[in-house]
Parts: C-alpha cells; sequence; structure tokens
C-alpha cells in the first residue's frame, strides 16, 4: 500500500489527519469564545456535545485523527533518524530562513499531547465521560461546562499552564498549515511565501480564540 | 585587501567505509584570504605529505562549481557558511584570523563516508537510473519554436534543471531526505514536453527507487533549499508530490 510504503504516502496521511485536527481546533476555539459573552449559550453547547450519538461518533472519529497523526508522528520520526545515520555532525547550525518549530515538531508535539492528556482529564472526563458513564466525575453537572470553566481558571496556576500549552501549538501550527499543504502538492513558488503567511495568520487566530479565556480570567473575567 | 589567516582546522579522519573515524586538529599559517578553500586543504596536504603523514582524502573535480564534486560539512554548514555557492567556490575571506573550523564529511545513511571526507553519493545515480531520463527517440533537431513552450515553464525547468546533484540537499537535512535533489529532477522533466510522457512512470520510480536507498521522509523545514548552492526551490517538492499523488490515485 503506497500509502504506508512510500515517503510522500507517509506524509500524505500526516497532512491529511492534520488538516483534520486543524479543522477541529478551528470549531473548538469558535465554540469556546461563546462563553466570553454567554455562559448560558456556552451550556447550551456542552449539552449539545454531551452524549448524544452524533457527539459520541464525532469524539470517536476525532479520536482516530489523534492516533493516526500521533503514531505517523512517531513512526517517520524513526525512519528520519534512522536516515540520518549513525554519526552525527559535530557542528550544527539552524539555517537563515529555517524556523525554528519546523525542526522541533515532534517535541512540540509530546508537549501538546501532555497538556491535552491533563485537558481531557479536567474536561470531557468530567463531562461527556461523566454522560456516557452515568458516574458523575466532577462536582457539577456533565453539561455546566461554564462552571467547570470558572472552577479551572480560577486557579492561576492553571491558567498560566493552558497559556504554555497554547503557545506551543501556535508554534506546531505556524509550520503544520502552510507544510500540509505543501505535502499534497498544493503549492508554487508565488503560493509558498503566501501560505507561509496564512499560516502564521490563521494559527494566531485560532490560538488567540483560545488563549482569550485563560487570558481573560487571569485578570478577573467571570463569564455571566 | 589581501591578508593572511592563521586557522586551526578539525578535519574528520578516518581510514576506511569501516574504520572508526576521529577529529583530528591541524594548524596552517599564512592562508591568504584570497585563497579558496579547497586550496587552503592542499596547502595542508602538501604539508602533511612533507612531513610523511596520509593526506587528507576530499572529493573535488572541476573547482568551478559546476560538477557538483565537493562535498563538505564546514561549520555547520554544506558548502560553508557562505551561499549559493559549492566548497571549491568558497573563499578564505569568509574566515577570520584565529577562527577553528570544523570540517565533517556529509552524513546521511544512504551517503557512507569511503574515506576522510569522500562520502560515496552513487545513491544519487541510483536515483537518476532509475528513472531521471527520457526515453523516447527524438529524432533530429526540430525547428525552434515547432512546440510552443512558456516563459514560465522554460524558466521553472531550467531553474530545476540547475542542481548538480552534489548532496548538500540530503546532508543538510535532519531528516536524511534527498526530496530536493529527485524534485529538481521530476520536474526539470515533468515541464517540458519530451519528458512530460514519462512524467508519472518517472517520479513513481524514481521515488520507489529514494525510499529504497535508506532516504528520509520530507518535513518541509527548508534547510535544504536554505542550503543548495544552486537556490533550487522546494517548490519543486510541492510539484513533485502532486506528480506522485496523481500517478497513485490514476492507478
Amino acid at each position: 500500500m503506497w500509502l504506508i510504503d512510500s515517503s510522500i504516502g507517509r506524509k500524505v496521511i500526516m497532512s491529511v489527519s492534520g488538516i483534520f485536527l486543524i479543522l477541529f481546533l478551528t470549531f473548538h476555539s469558535i465554540m469556546n469564545v461563546t462563553v466570553l459573552f454567554s455562559g448560558e449559550a456556552y451550556n447550551a453547547v456542552c449539552e449539545f456535545l454531551g452524549a448524544n450519538w452524533y457527539a459520541v461518533v464525532g469524539s470517536m472519529v476525532l479520536a482516530a485523527g489523534f492516533v493516526v497523526h500521533i503514531i505517523y508522528a512517531l513512526y517517520l520520526s524513526i525512519l528520519n533518524y534512522k536516515a540520518r545515520g549513525t554519526n552525527r555532525y559535530a557542528v550544527t547550525k539552524r539555517q537563515e530562513g529555517v524556523k525554528w518549530a519546523s525542526k522541533n515538531m515532534l517535541i512540540l508535539g509530546g508537549v501538546i499531547f501532555g497538556f491535552m492528556a491533563l485537558h481531557l482529564f479536567q474536561f470531557w472526563y468530567k463531562m461527556q465521560y461523566a454522560e456516557l458513564s452515568g458516574v458523575p466525575t466532577g462536582d457539577f453537572h456533565p453539561a455546566d461546562g461554564t462552571a467547570f470553566i470558572i472552577q479551572l481558571f480560577s486557579q492561576p496556576l492553571y491558567c498560566v499552564l493552558y497559556i504554555v500549552w497554547l503557545a506551543a501549538l501556535w508554534f506546531h501550527l505556524t509550520h503544520g498549515v502552510w507544510s500540509a499543504l505543501q505535502s499534497i502538492g498544493l503549492n508554487n513558488k508565488t503560493w509558498l511565501p503566501r501560505l507561509k503567511c496564512f499560516a502564521n495568520i490563521y494559527s494566531t487566530f485560532i490560538i488567540l480564540l483560545f488563549i482569550a479565556i485563560p487570558v481573560l480570567f487571569l485578570f478577573g473575567f467571570r463569564p455571566m | 585587501m589581501e591578508k593572511s589567516l592563521n586557522l586551526t582546522l578539525k578535519v574528520w579522519r578516518q581510514a576506511g567505509p569501516k574504520a572508526k573515524g576521529s577529529f583530528e586538529t591541524y594548524k596552517v599559517e599564512n592562508i591568504s584570504t584570497d585563497a579558496s578553500f579547497l586550496e587552503m586543504i592542499d596547502i595542508l596536504n602538501e604539508k602533511l605529505i612533507g612531513d610523511h603523514k596520509e593526506p587528507i582524502a576530499f572529493d573535488h573535480d572541476c573547482r568551478e562549481g559546476i560538477c557538483g564534486m565537493c562535498s563538505m560539512y564546514i561549520n555547520g554548514h554544506p558548502h560553508g557558511p557562505d551561499g549559493e555557492i559549492t566548497t571549491c567556490q568558497l573563499h578564505m575571506r569568509n574566515f577570520s584570523d584565529g577562527e577553528t573550523i570544523t570540517i565533517e564529511p556529509w552524513r546521511s545513511a544512504a551517503f557512507p563516508v569511503i574515506k576522510d571526507l569522500m562520502v560515496d553519493r552513487s545513491a544519487y545515480d541510483k536515483i537518476i537510473q532509475a528513472g531521471g531520463y527520457v526515453s523516447i527517440n527524438t529524432g533530429g533537431t526540430p525547428d525552434a519554436n515547432a512546440i510552443p513552450i512558456s516563459k514560465v515553464n522554460a524558466d521553472e525547468a531550467m531553474d530545476a534543471a540547475s542542481c548538480i546533484g552534489c548532496g548538500a540537499c540530503a546532508a543538510a537535512c535532519k531528516n536524511g531526505s534527498a526530496m530536493l535533489f529527485v524534485s529538481a529532477k521530476v520536474s526539470q522533466l515533468a515541464l517540458l514536453p519530451q519528458g512530460r510522457v514519462e512524467a508519472a512512470h518517472r517520479a513513481k520510480a524514481m521515488i520507489a527507487k529514494m525510499d529504497e536507498l535508506g532516504f528520509g521522509n520530507c518535513t518541509n523545514t527548508g534547510a535544504c533549499e536554505a542550503e543548495c548552492p544552486k537556490n533550487v526551490s522546494i517548490s519543486h517538492i510541492a510539484r513533485m508530490n502532486r506528480e506522485f499523488l496523481g500517478a497513485k490515485f490514476k492507478d
């Protein structure tokens, strides 16, 4: 199967799963900002995405996307490490125009994954999981997302941790967005600088939507 | 203005493909800033031969940036710190007096060291043999402009064809990927009518060979493009991805 055997096929899998995850992040970030305008509206979103069959199916597809992206990242990294050979360079320098993020996607991915585990425990486990299993794991009703947000971000430590996490995600996205399009061949000399610019704008937009919540909480904002 | 430099060189010495290599330190004195980097190595080798020591083995041929033979990883850059040139075009004026220069061979699983700074780059030849040619008989010289080719395509094909196959792209790549080289060869032929006929087969055959030879997977860092002595663009990689995916979806 060429998607597994060939280097470009493997990159297509990274690219397509990456684009899928970017679309998820876009959706997630837009959903989040409703809490800044109305706690009630946010709870309505939580209710809608609770234990309904479409939300469960969506979550499973999403989890599969993450698994594929992570497994392929590890597989590709091992292959690439082997391709470098046994002797390493004594002196290495980063080239002009080569972004730090592009050479550290695996490390950034690892950081993002670690925080994601924390995030799943703090929200998913207390919300969708609680609703599915019927066991109340959080202090509030599973669909009361606003209450969980207030509870968590009232602690400045978690605000700061989430800001660090989102910063790592921003770096990952600035390379990922344009790189995904390059890997499936949607690029040329004219579009290369444009896509890089678009990647920066798009990742900044998504991260600003996400980061607004912990930052505003840090400054004492509470939803109505 | 001509000045002279005293330098410390840390050079990778390795007796043979299977031998264990290590760095040796040499001092060179009174090197003119007008000398080329390879001339500086020549001066050092003269001295080593005079002292009845084994000279440093390194690849070089035309010494004018065309053949792609010279291959040294100098202070963390293939072909040295200066941009868009090969090692033979690098001048000593890029270095300062008293500097320590580290010289290493290309290090990549697909480019095994033969001796000292020489590496076996026949992997690139094997990729070319897999499909980097036009196999149809083109006959006699056709009339000029009998087949119109757009200026854009002609320029792109020419830029891709400037690749000299030196291996700096794979050497600089953190993934040991040869994508820039292979994409330049695929592009140069796919953009012109003579090569277009076999474009799909060529992309599949050359990529299959590249993967078989143990080159890594491209992660689009762009290090290859930054280090390429001929400034070949990574947009050719996108074109090759397109060619390859198009061919696979057709199958």
